[in-house]
């Protein structure tokens, strides 16, 4: 009774603000219950020895300190590096191609633009299905045209063998991702006014100058959003490995994000999970540090 | 022959092999375009065709180019298969992605309002915190939120896993509505508050039809990608018939139920990759919207 008098006593500007406040808090309280909680949980959970059932003990820093001992994951984290640094030349180089390619609107432009943007709507999962069965040593498509080309001698196994693995992984992935890649730096390449490359061309600029003096210093901030989205994105890989290689051959295809996904959800040593849960937020952090400070608004 | 005549003949020439090398890097765009489009259709339309093939034909090593005979056998295979066919599984899926549709909706609408149009206590803090959400991918802080959801007893259920991708679309759908709110010019709502209207009238009322396109674009992404996700799916679900649809199909490649069977999984994959195709060829315009609106802002 008391309340609601007080809450009619609000002047109209006090309300405003319990209004305001009362919109935005399912929002707030999504985010404190599903994220704020479970991140500071994270932390938490690394001090401990903390099994799905039975006793939790705190033990300290003992989780990070297994880290360094852990092969596999030390393994992890460089096979996680490398895989991001064979990934990303690929999806820009070719992502750079076709958005040239796109640039202009030409007759049907529309149509290819959404072509190679298609895969980029289906998921990782289902695609990392579509490319391990096309792989197939037996039954998959690629041995067949490899075959009847006579450009090898017998099928390959090429997720048999941790090289080719890797390198048809970043194939599915390439062809899964590089339309995302293709609009950010199409958008770059049309915020470049055309009156630049005409003036230059009177200039007597051929195609790599004006590439090197106008397009890639016009576009920095829309190449450096593309390089960084898709570093992040494949430091947090882990559909293609726990789909099309199960981790194998011999471990050797093990990203951070599936050994933390074995050790917390196979062998629900969560606490050991949550440290490297740490590691990998502190990486991302960086990165994601890194991209303001690349995109900055300075000029 | 006077040399102005000459010199307007060379002129003529110049022009004609300037518009001929024009003409001819018109053609070899279109080729290079056609090329890279058939490269990148490969792969769908492989899967569609050897999705209509006999299964048997679907499993002939090696592989044949082209069906037979054209059958719908894989599709109704995959009707029976497993533990309880495919249908469980697309009704997983698609509650999951409704669900997750709803809540970000309503969600980002009205709280993309209240940081649009109120001022109240801690208010950048609190949009900070949202969007905060955004530096740090679940995928870090999967093992709290798996522990918390078995605590509230939503472990293995359609719902709790909702919850879990709700939250994820937040900060980009907050971020997009209140950008969209933003852009309704205010004189809209203050006659509307000076004869009195509540704010969540003027919200449904007045609002709501000026910022639609964000609406669908917040949908579009909440469907896509909550239809599509991997691995908290993977996590949170234990009993298989709360598999979403990428968790069901994930078992039949690895032979869970038997032998593989290439040519139902050839079929659960065009299933289960139709519902997002549609909904982007259907909405592309609003999809780029978000992408272009939602990339460029950080």
């Amino acid at each position: 009774m008391h309340k609601q008098t007080a809450l009619l006593n609000l002047s109209w500007e006090q309300r405003r603000k319990l209004t305001g406040l009362l919109f935005v808090l399912p929002t707030v309280a999504f985010v404190t219950v599903f994220f704020i909680i479970p991140l500071i949980m994270t932390i938490y959970m690394s001090f401990h020895d903390w099994p799905l059932f039975g006793e939790r003990a705190h033990i300290g820093l003992e989780n990070y300190q297994e880290l360094g001992k852990d092969r596999q994951y030390l393994k992890s984290l460089d096979f996680t590096f490398r895989y991001t640094a064979l990934v990303t030349p690929p999806i820009f180089i070719l992502g750079f191609i076709l958005a040239s390619l796109v640039r202009r609107n030409i007759p049907y432009i529309g149509i290819f633009r959404t072509i190679f943007f298609l895969p980029v709507v289906i998921g990782l999962g289902v695609s990392s299905l579509l490319w391990v069965w096309m792989l197939d040593d037996r039954i998959g498509v690629f041995n067949k045209i490899l075959l009847d080309l006579n450009l090898v001698p017998k099928a390959q196994l090429f997720l048999g063998r941790p090289n080719t693995a890797m390198n048809v992984i970043i194939l599915s992935v390439v062809w899964k991702t590089v339309g995302f890649t293709m609009i950010l730096l199409l958008a770059g390449l049309q915020a470049i006014p055309d009156e630049l490359y005409e003036s230059a061309e009177v200039d007597g600029a051929g195609y790599f100058r004006k590439l090197i003096y106008i397009t890639l210093p016009l576009m920095r901030r829309f190449i450096a959003l593309a390089l960084i989205l898709s570093v992040i994105g494949s430091v947090l890989s882990f559909d293609q490995f726990y789909i099309m290689t199960r981790g194998g051959p011999r471990n050797s295809t093990i990203s951070i994000v599936f050994w933390i996904f074995n050790n917390s959800f196979t062998y629900f040593k969560m606490g050991y999970g949550a440290a490297m849960s740490i590691v990998l937020l502190g990486i991302l952090v960086a990165l994601t540090g890194l991209q303001l400070y690349v995109l900055r608004e300075k000029d | 022959m006077t040399a102005p005549a000459i010199d307007a003949r060379a002129e003529r020439s110049q022009q004609e092999l300037r518009q001929l090398r024009r003409r001819l890097m018109l053609t070899l765009r279109y080729v290079a375009l056609i090329i890279f489009a058939i490269l990148f259709l490969f792969p769908i339309a492989w899967s569609f065709i050897n999705s209509i093939k006999l299964p048997s034909e679907a499993l002939a090593v090696p592989p044949t180019y082209l069906p037979s005979q054209i059958s719908l056998k894989n599709y109704e295979e995959l009707t029976t298969y497993g533990k309880i066919g495919i249908a469980q599984h697309v009704y997983n899926s698609t509650v999951v992605a409704l669900i997750t549709v709803a809540g970000s909706v309503i969600l980002s609408t009205l709280g993309g309002y209240g940081f649009a149009r109120f001022d109240f206590p801690a208010k950048n803090v609190l949009f900070v915190m949202v969007l905060s959400t955004l530096m740090i991918p679940f995928q870090s802080i999967l093992i709290p939120l798996f522990v918390m959801i078995v605590r509230i007893d939503l472990h293995d259920t359609l719902f709790g896993l909702s919850l879990v991708y709700i939250t994820f679309q937040l900060p980009f759908g907050i971020f997009l509505m209140r950008n969209s709110f933003l852009a309704v010019p205010h004189e809209i709502e203050e006659s509307a508050l000076l004869d009195g209207c509540s704010s969540l009238s003027i919200l449904y009322r007045l609002m709501l039809r000026l910022v639609l396109p964000g609406i669908v674009t917040v949908a579009i992404y909440a469907f896509i990608n909550s239809w599509n996700e991997f691995l908290a799916a993977l996590i949170f679900m234990s009993d298989q018939d709360n598999f979403t649809l990428p968790v069901f199909l994930t078992t039949i490649r690895y032979g869970i139920w038997g032998d593989v069977n290439w040519g139902a999984l050839q079929a659960g994959v065009i299933v289960s990759i139709i519902p997002s195709l549609v909904i982007f060829l259907a909405l592309q315009r609003y999809y780029m919207d978000g992408l272009m609106g939602g990339a460029v802002k950080n």
